[in-house]
């Protein structure tokens, strides 16, 4: 009825090859950028800004930083909370030795600094493959959780072992800290998630992303056709430690404040990321997104339902979480191993004859 | 000789039983993977669940008491009897052996012919499942598991270092015991393997899936099997953990202790899994003995992965795992 290609008629190659070909899809696009920018800020309180908009935007960084790895380029990474606090603690450091720079150019700084890491830790993805990568890259997760724990210099000696985020501001409004206000954090999140989409997206339809894919789908064909190995691999642990560690420093600076390395940035951190992008859907800007929207609605869900509604005492309502979420895990990868990006993708594929297929 | 030398040997001979210990866990992943390509990663959860499933059972638990409290305002915590060892150890077995059908009938069924990772993390979240489920159904609290093992010093082992060294080391029961456990579990599954019907079918199937069908091997047995046989030696190391630091959710995480070893060892290798283990047992000691203070310790946490990864780099398939042949 209304999500037609018919009529729709491309001129020029920049139209036929834009990220969204249909119109009505390009419309609903920008509704949604205008909404999420426009109307949201005036709307949001604290409440909705800590329980679910803030670990949603930075969680979907994240998810688009390891889909890109483990989606597009198919190397299994478990590292993905050692390297979103490699972000964390590289803002930290940057956030206290460089008091009067802008809040921005620190988290920039934070997945650069995250994405030099990143290579070094993809090295060893060139001689080592499959399981045997994933399980390497716990290298990464438990030597940066411990390094970052153990070395003073990382936490500015500070006697408890944490550390907390100071107040800083992005042109004279306090992005981080307790007087934070809601709005300006969620913008400060929005505009990065909105950048790293972007620049995901692209990326992945260009060049660099078809040599990824390339690899992933069968390295050693790949390499005969010319593709160079080296380069796909590292650009890929490159880019996801990049938005990983922007991730990473988000997560500490903007929404907790306060980080302890070990609890925060723990293995679960790795896998709740790498849940997202699976329940999502691999190799899928949309299904990061979703993924990140469906596991952090989820546990808020069952706590109001379970613990509010119900009135179960919490730990049973944790516990049942535990068992929902594995559950889920489980389903949808024996019912849509592609995830709700594949669900999303059927849906408009129907959506196109309806209401008269053929 | 000097006593550096010497509390270097104990670390040694304290690595050696850790490692014996982390190999156990290995084991039951190198089984799953032989027979099935898929890479078990809720085995240390299996330990964990069989853990509390033994504890419970032994003291008489209401399984779910706290869910049923909590729905229904009942008030039952324990049935009022308690169970000698040894049929509580049958007991947790068959559920072993339930679990293991519960997984191959609802979840490896319907992904056989999914690519490895698929399965593995299919796995991850059996694990998650499994996790929340133990505790739904035994609560959550640390318990203290005793089957009767024996603990302490042992006293023989310091007395005769004592007479030769002047020194007496400190080896504690539980290790020697389950080293002994360990050699014998290994004896058992190699036998098994190499010399009956069931193990050799076992092989089959690892070598090949359809070869295996064609020859008349029920690929849906053998499977319940591998699970049930990895559930046992999940209860062995549940058993032993569970003795050594009481039953809690950190026995989970012994899993993660065996993935370096596997990949030390290879994955597709039971002796792999024994030397990787011992390896990695003796390496992380005698490195957090040395380097450890130098570098504010607690290195034990990462030192395995960081030698199995340097490790890999030079040998890609481990120590003993079947050579990676890749063509297009």
């Amino acid at each position: 009825m209304f999500y037609r290609e018919a009529g729709d008629f491309k001129t020029s190659y920049t139209d036929d090859s834009q990220t969204f070909p249909i119109k009505f899809d390009r419309y609903r696009y920008y509704v949604v950028l205008a909404v999420a920018f426009g109307i949201v800020p005036f709307i949001i309180n604290d409440y909705w800004a800590n329980a679910l908009l803030l670990p949603f935007l930075i969680y979907a960084i994240a998810a688009i930083g390891l889909n890109i790895l483990v989606g597009y380029c198919g190397q299994v990474s478990l590292g993905t909370g050692g390297f979103m606090a490699v972000g964390a603690y590289a803002c930290y450091k940057l956030m206290t030795a460089f008091p009067d720079v802008s809040m921005f150019i620190h988290v920039l700084l934070a997945g650069g600094v995250t994405a030099i890491v990143g290579v070094l830790f993809g090295l060893p993805s060139l001689r080592i493959k499959g399981f045997y990568l994933a399980v390497a890259t716990l290298a990464a997760q438990f030597f940066l959780v411990w390094l970052f724990n153990r070395v003073p210099w990382f936490y500015n000696y500070s006697a408890s072992g944490q550390i907390n985020a100071p107040e800083r501001d992005v042109f004279g409004i306090i992005i981080t800290g307790p007087n934070a206000p809601a709005w300006a954090t969620y913008l400060f999140c929005l505009i990065f998630l909105a950048l790293c989409a972007v620049l995901a997206r692209n990326l992945t339809r260009g060049t660099t992303g078809r040599t990824w894919m390339a690899i992933r789908d069968m390295d050693i064909a790949a390499e005969i056709i010319g593709v160079n190995p080296l380069k796909a691999k590292l650009t890929a642990f490159a880019v996801s430690s990049f938005f990983i560690g922007i991730a990473g420093a988000l997560f500490f600076a903007v929404y907790l404040g306060a980080v302890e390395v070990g609890e925060v940035f723990g293995i679960q951190k790795s896998f709740l990321v790498l849940f997202m992008i699976i329940i999502g859907g691999l190799g899928s800007i949309f299904g990061s997104f979703a993924g990140a929207a469906f596991l952090v609605l989820l546990p808020v869900v069952l706590k109001v339902v379970g613990a509010d509604m119900l009135g179960w005492p919490t730990d049973i309502v944790a516990h049942l979480q535990l068992v929902i979420v594995g559950a889920l895990i489980i389903m949808f990868l024996i019912l849509e191993p592609h995830g709700l990006a594949q669900l999303w993708r059927v849906a408009k594929e129907k959506l196109r004859l309806w209401p008269f297929p053929h | 000789m000097p006593d550096q030398l010497i509390f270097a040997m104990e670390v040694f001979l304290n690595g050696l039983m850790a490692g014996v210990l982390y190999a156990l866990v290995a084991l039951g992943f190198v089984l799953i993977y032989k027979a099935s390509g898929i890479f078990n990663y809720a085995q240390g959860v299996m330990a964990l669940f069989a853990a509390m499933t033994l504890v419970g059972v032994m003291n008489g638990q209401v399984p779910f008491a706290h869910l049923i409290n909590a729905t229904f305002g009942t008030h039952v915590y324990t049935f009022g009897w308690s169970v000698p060892a040894l049929v509580a150890i049958i007991v947790t077995m068959g559920v072993m052996v339930l679990l293991a059908w519960a997984v191959q009938r609802f979840v490896m069924r319907h992904l056989v012919g999914q690519e490895p990772i698929i399965l593995f993390m299919a796995t991850i979240g059996l694990a998650y499942f499994l996790e929340g489920f133990a505790d739904l159904m035994w609560g959550s609290e640390i318990k203290t598991l005793n089957v009767g093992l024996p603990q302490g010093i042992n006293l023989w082992i310091d007395e005769s270092t004592f007479n030769i060294f002047g020194y007496g080391f400190f080896i504690d029961n539980l290790d020697i015991v389950a080293t002994v456990i360990a050699a014998l579990l290994v004896a058992a599954l190699v036998a098994f393997s190499q010399y009956t019907k069931q193990g050799r079918a076992m092989r089959a199937v690892a070598d090949d899936h359809q070869a295996a069908l064609s020859v008349g091997i029920s690929l849906n047995f053998i499977w319940i099997m591998v699970w049930s046989v990895a559930g046992f030696v999940a209860l062995v190391a549940g058993i032993m953990w569970g003795t050594k630091s009481g039953v809690q959710f950190s026995l989970s995480l012994i899993a993660l202790k065996a993935l370096p070893v596997l990949m030390l060892g290879g994955f597709t290798s039971i002796p792999g899994a024994i030397v990787g283990g011992l390896i990695i047992g003796v390496g992380e000691k005698l490195f957090e003995f040395s380097i450890g203070p130098l570098v504010g310790g607690a290195t034990e946490n990462w030192f395995a992965y960081v030698l199995a990864l340097i490790f890999l780099v030079f040998r890609p398939q481990g120590l003993f795992g079947e050579k990676i042949i890749e063509r297009v």
